[in-house]
């Protein structure tokens, strides 16, 4: 059964703002470079790179899908990104882990690799796979603005690979759209009249909801 | 178990840190001089003024050995966890981590549910810090954002060199030696960072051969102790640059960066100078312009004249009595510099606000080599040992003082045996120091009080990442 294909590019989107939300996901890193640098223009300059580097996270999720799907049909796809979700959230549920490549020096290239391997690390692209499966699935040949009629005999993934790529890049752009919103969001709001002492306060633990959030992501992929 | 809200005791930066509320217990390691037949402890003193038990040891939790020859400990979550780039804000400052110097033996204390009743649950074996690390005779405890910084003074053999390595923040699994190239340096002590800077800052004392029996008139007089500071890149693990601070400068200790992430400075003690057994402070910058790092130094204290019979017998040829800079302290806000004069027995207080001129604002006489200032609770009696350990408040009010060093040590300038005590200064507004009459912790025969940790946090325990 595949999800409506706007409900898949709504939620694309909308994962990349969840994503985007968490300060750990880079907003805060660019005001810290702000602070830092006492420069505005440093949150701002932040934010290109670190949309680069998680657009590249996403989209290195999509390719390996793809490829997988070259080979396995879509229920064996589905069922390998569900498991891969669910260990995913457990273990991510009990360890902490930092990437590494951060610091306080840091050019474009280092915050790309940054958030590049922070999403990565937290599974962002994983996490988005169900729902590029099922736009695509909906699409058919890969056209978002296609209803469901065709989900049923074409598998995306078998259907040759110019839409497929459509899909994911159009997919990953929405996502990375989301995620590059939210961040600019908070980044410039929190840099110019929030300030840090909303840490203290606001910063609930994004990654144990997060945890639960891949858990039930992979387990509906399974049911769905 | 990770919380839903960040760890009230973090905070982003330094001013915020400073507005904290005030410790109610500070936490004392408790060590045996060598093999007494006792364990050494982590005591629990009450700094609540409105407890009944202000001012007294309320607990003291034995470890299973004695001679571990405990010394620096450290937390292991702090402020830091809150950095932008490696955050990890739901982790518990909870858990003490204190390491032994002679037995490599790391402890790990947990100070919860009940913080007047810490219970040990974990016992890492020097073995294990060898095996893993290659690095014997722990010293110092610093959380980072992204693990436990330990350093340690050398190998299992006793030789250099001595070098950082990293717990594991959740499991406290030991990790590797942390640098990648460790350029000329050998020699190791404390260590410290400037996160703003991604650099790490590391001083010298000596391997451990050069230290455990003793300090050794002849590598003293031969300028062989430290006498450089060494610069690091703390994302790639590599050494920058050596600072010399110059051969007569010897014992390079306690380093002491501006929490300001925003500053690239910062204040390191050297015990002993050879020219005249005077002790000093350097400052360490970083050349705006350049980017370069150098080192001056900007405090001096003399040696006091002393009668030869008032002197241990390792001082008696000099007539003189060396101030010993063993420890010093940075308040929160950078404002305020507090030097341990362990061998003259004074502590002062420097106002560096401007860090290359500091002023001299405060002193205090407790105990000393030849002095043996009595305390104001007890004029009448004479105190040995002098100022060394020293940990300040957040907010810069309160500054807690223990009297031993390094019980090989303590035995040269103290002879007749160290006994252990805790005082509390309160700094006046404006400047100045006075000693509180009302606390004045006495330990007990046979055990003898280092760092002292503040709960919640103090000068010494926490880095930030925002100014």
């Amino acid at each position: 059964m595949a999800f409506e294909s706007n409900f898949a590019w709504a939620a694309l989107l909308f994962l990349g703002a969840a994503h985007g939300v968490n300060p750990a996901m880079g907003w805060l890193f660019a005001v810290s470079l702000g602070l830092q640098e006492e420069r505005r223009s440093a949150v701002w300059r932040a934010l290109g790179p670190l949309a680069l580097g998680h657009a590249a996270a996403i989209l290195a999720a999509v390719a390996a899908a793809v490829v997988l799907g070259q080979v396995f049909p879509l229920s064996a796809l589905k069922g390998l990104v569900a498991v891969l979700l669910v260990g995913f959230g457990v273990a991510h549920l009990t360890r902490h882990r930092h990437p590494g490549r951060g610091g306080m020096r840091v050019g474009p290239r280092d915050l790309t690799l940054w958030s590049f391997l922070t999403a990565s690390a937290h599974g962002a692209g994983l996490m988005a796979l169900p729902f590029f499966l099922s736009a695509g699935e909906a699409g058919g040949a890969g056209n978002p603005e296609t209803t469901g009629h065709a989900a049923h005999h074409a598998t995306p993934m078998a259907a040759g690979m110019a839409p497929e790529w459509i899909t994911g890049l159009l997919g990953g752009a929405m996502h990375t759209g989301g995620y590059l919103l939210m961040t600019g969001l908070l980044a410039v709001a929190v840099y110019e009249w929030m300030g840090l002492s909303l840490l203290r306060r606001a910063w609930i633990n994004l990654d144990l909801i997060w945890s639960g959030a891949l858990v039930a992501t992979g387990v509906a992929t399974l049911l769905l | 178990m990770p919380r839903m809200l960040p760890d009230p005791t973090f905070y982003p930066s330094p001013a915020m840190a400073k507005e904290a509320p005030r410790e109610k217990l500070a936490y004392v390691t408790l060590l045996t001089p060598g093999q007494n037949g006792r364990s050494d402890a982590l005591g629990v003193v009450d700094t609540d003024p409105g407890s009944r038990e202000y001012g007294r040891l309320v607990h003291r939790l034995d470890f299973p050995q004695g001679g571990n020859e405990l010394h620096h400990f450290g937390w292991n979550a702090c402020s830091s966890h809150l950095c932008g780039y490696a955050p990890n804000p739901h982790t518990e400052r909870r858990y003490l981590i204190v390491p032994g110097t002679h037995s490599s033996r790391i402890h790990v204390v947990d100070t919860k549910p009940d913080p007047r009743k810490p219970k040990l649950i974990k016992v890492i074996e020097g073995e294990e810090v060898a095996e893993r690390t290659g690095y014997a005779f722990p010293h110092t405890v610093h959380c980072g954002p992204d693990g436990i910084y330990m350093n340690a003074l050398g190998t299992p053999d006793g030789d250099g060199p001595g070098g950082i390595f990293v717990l594991d923040h959740d499991t406290f699994e030991v990790k590797g030696a942390w640098e990648r190239d460790r350029g000329p340096q050998q020699l190791a002590y404390d260590f410290w960072w400037h996160l703003g800077y991604d650099t790490m800052i590391t001083s010298e004392w000596g391997t451990p051969n050069m230290v455990k029996d003793g300090v050794n008139p002849n590598l003293l007089l031969a300028g062989e102790y430290g006498h450089a500071l060494h610069i690091w890149d703390l994302k790639s693990r590599r050494h920058l640059k050596r600072l010399e601070l110059g051969e007569k400068e010897q014992m390079v200790l306690e380093l002491r960066p501006a929490h300001n992430p925003r500053r690239a400075y910062g204040f390191v003690g050297v015990v002993l100078s050879l020219e005249d057994l005077s002790g000093s402070i350097f400052l360490w910058h970083r050349k705006e312009e350049t980017g370069e790092w150098e080192a001056k130094k900007v405090i001096t204290i003399p040696a006091e004249p002393a009668d030869p019979d008032d002197l241990p017998p390792a001082l008696q040829a000099f007539g003189a009595t060396p101030p010993l800079i063993t420890d010093i302290n940075l308040s929160l806000d950078d404002s305020t510099l507090y030097v341990s004069c362990w061998g003259t027995g004074e502590l002062r207080q420097y106002d560096v606000t401007d860090p290359f001129a500091p002023r001299l604002t405060g002193s205090v006489r407790i105990g000393g080599i030849v002095n043996r200032t009595p305390h104001s609770r007890d004029p009448g009696r004479p105190l040995n040992g002098g100022p060394q350990m020293v940990e300040v408040s957040r907010d810069g009010q309160r500054i807690y003082l223990t009297n031993s060093l390094y019980s090989p040590w303590d035995a040269q300038f103290y002879p007749d045996g160290i006994r252990g005590w805790m005082a509390k200064l309160d700094a006046t507004p404006g400047g100045g120091v006075t000693l509180d009459p009302d606390f004045f912790v006495e330990i007990e025969e046979g055990l003898r009080p280092h760092q002292v940790r503040l709960q919640g946090g103090d000068a010494s325990s926490d880095s930030f990442c925002y100014n």
